[in-house]
């Protein structure tokens, strides 16, 4: 290094130095220590109260474990709805939100408000719109003659919550919306020029060029759904009978409730692992339809 | 006349999603607004009968809801969270941005890998850490001097004083577009490197900061996990805790109260929207991976 080099190093390293301890204190060291924790009893109820090398005790409990195999199915399923659901409205909002129409920004600024809204009291507003008896949604079905279903019930509690996430895609049409004013217009007039329909020049033309952002927004969205608490947390606390117990509530009881930290470190450990494992997932298959224009 | 079908079915289909979109605060406004006995009724019904706009003075005198130490509460830290992470975010994004020193690129590519690991993952372990400050501090300098983390709000803000990834790179996004030759001009008017960052960029950066201020202020203001891990005394709860206690502690909830507490809870957030709208949506836009 010359002197120059080294005065550069040490003037970045101590601008960035803030985030470098926060990294160490608060994302390092927690990762690491649970990834250890993974491996030992370490219960807080115990009068021991050190963690203990336990091996793979843990993870092999875990296997057969019904209840994290039931949480983490839910999730799953969860995830199943949720995610393409989100993508798909989110999608197809943000291309109706496009067209240059009347109205346009009023459009916009309601699908974007509850965007706004905290969880938690989206999370109370819904419960009480899915009330059987003095909920909403059955009063407007009351209306129509249909037979008002148990909304929270163990059969539909869980494409409820999925549903209810649909109201919540504001921020992520913003976000397309962003992407949409980078598709080039000389792009799509040369497409019409050669006939391209509405539809050929959305498929061959938009959704090409916005692939990146549906990319990122893909990322967003697998992360945020697994690690999904809040909402049900409120609404059902996991119930009835275990059908919305997700598996970032498993890890909060495990950890806080009964304070088997060991048991829990494993489970945030797996958590990371399905993320990243669906992340990269999501990264290799990016080669064949994100295009980096 | 394509056009005119196709104008009017985008319509169509807005029209009808943005019923949908308002229906749930139309319900929540309206049961805000409704006698208890009301709310009780089957089928229920959207028109409020008598208008009840004094629920909305009861949230404050409740018994077992308090919704100004709630809001007291929230505000310490939402205050706290938001002057750290802004200040402490703009000081590492600035490095990242302006100093080109060796090894930038991979610590860089680190922090924005951070933005993907979920909360759940780390709060055992961040709980024990701050556990485990509190013991040995009291073990090394005595119970009187003592760090105390838990019980208290700081493990809620203090980890916003060191940066928070989202908004190092939304402020680094922003250093890169301003102009080099201001830099160098104060570098030869004899500015240290902090002058430059404080009395120069600093200043120009004004929109870019209060985008993050706005968004930490809400990432406070609508967090439930951390305070549910962090707090534990009721007299701490903040609006998101005390909110959802209210709900659970008692039978046949009152949901007059708690529709017009969380009509109270989406003020300030709808409020700073339509002041700032054009601040959140490029805020926005600019996560989108720009």
């Amino acid at each position: 290094m010359t002197s120059e080099e080294r005065r550069n190093f040490f003037k970045g390293m101590a601008f960035i130095s803030p985030w470098i301890i926060g990294f160490a204190v608060f994302t390092a060291v927690p990762i690491g220590l649970s990834f250890y924790y993974g491996f030992c009893d370490f219960a807080l109820t115990a009068p021991r109260r050190a963690p203990l090398w336990i091996g793979l005790d843990n993870y092999q409990q875990l296997f057969h474990d019904v209840v994290f195999w039931k949480a983490l199915r839910n999730t799953v399923y969860y995830a199943s709805m949720a995610l393409p659901a989100g993508m798909l409205v989110s999608l197809g909002l943000a291309l109706m939100l496009n067209a240059r129409i009347r109205g346009q920004t009023v459009y916009r600024a309601i699908i974007f408000l509850p965007s706004l809204v905290p969880a938690f009291a989206s999370a109370m507003i819904w419960m009480w719109m899915f009330n059987p008896s003095m909920g909403v949604f059955n009063m407007l079905l009351g209306k129509l003659h249909v037979a008002p279903p148990d909304w929270l019930g163990e059969r539909l509690a869980m494409p409820s919550l999925a549903f209810m996430s649909v109201w919540g895609v504001g921020n992520t049409v913003v976000i397309y919306l962003a992407g949409l004013q980078d598709v080039p217009r000389e792009l799509l007039e040369a497409a019409e020029i050669d006939g391209a329909g509405t539809w050929r020049r959305m498929f061959s033309v938009t959704l090409p060029m916005l692939s990146p952002v549906i990319f990122f927004n893909l990322i967003m969205a697998i992360i945020g759904t697994f690690s999904i608490l809040t909402v049900p947390y409120i609404i059902t606390s996991g119930g009835p009978n275990k059908a919305t117990y997700f598996y970032t509530m498993y890890n909060y009881d495990e950890a806080f409730k009964y304070l088997n930290m060991g048991y829990a470190s494993a489970l945030a450990w797996i958590q990371l692992a399905i993320t990243m494992v669906l992340t990269g997932l999501a990264f290799w298959s990016a080669k064949k339809w994100v295009h980096y224009g | 006349m394509a056009n005119f079908w196709t104008g009017a079915s985008v319509h169509l289909g807005l029209i009808c999603v943005c019923a949908g979109y308002l229906l749930p605060f139309i319900w929540m406004v309206s049961t805000s607004l409704k006698a208890g006995s009301q709310t009780q009724q089957v089928p229920p019904q959207f028109i409020p009968h008598p208008w009840k706009w004094h629920n909305y003075l009861d949230v404050f005198t409740h018994p077992t809801f308090h919704a100004t130490l709630y809001t007291r509460n929230t505000l310490v830290i939402a205050i706290l969270t938001v002057v750290g992470t802004t200040l402490s975010s703009a000081i590492v994004a600035y490095g990242f941005a302006r100093i080109p020193f060796r090894g930038r690129g991979v610590l860089f590519g680190i922090m924005l890998a951070t933005i993907m690991i979920p909360f759940p993952v780390t709060m055992v372990s961040v709980f024990r850490i701050f556990r485990w400050m509190d013991l040995h501090t009291a073990a090394w300098w005595g119970p009187d001097n003592a760090l105390q983390m838990l019980g208290t709000f700081k493990p809620l803000w203090l980890p916003a004083w060191f940066g928070s990834a989202f908004n190092i790179f939304l402020l680094r996004q922003f250093f890169m577009t301003l102009p080099r030759e201001l830099s160098e001009a104060a570098r030869i008017d004899g500015c240290t490197e902090f002058a430059i960052f404080w009395r120069v960029v600093l200043p120009l950066a004004k929109p870019a900061l209060a985008v993050v201020a706005l968004f930490s202020f809400m990432g406070v203001w609508n967090d439930f996990l951390g305070p549910l891990v962090f707090i534990q005394r009721p007299e701490q709860y903040t609006l998101a805790l005390g909110l959802q206690a209210f709900q659970s502690r008692i039978g046949g909830t009152p949901w007059q109260l708690l529709m017009a507490a969380s009509t109270l809870v989406c003020m300030p957030t709808l409020i700073l929207f339509f002041l700032a709208q054009r601040t959140f949506i490029e805020g926005i836009a600019t996560t989108g991976g720009k």
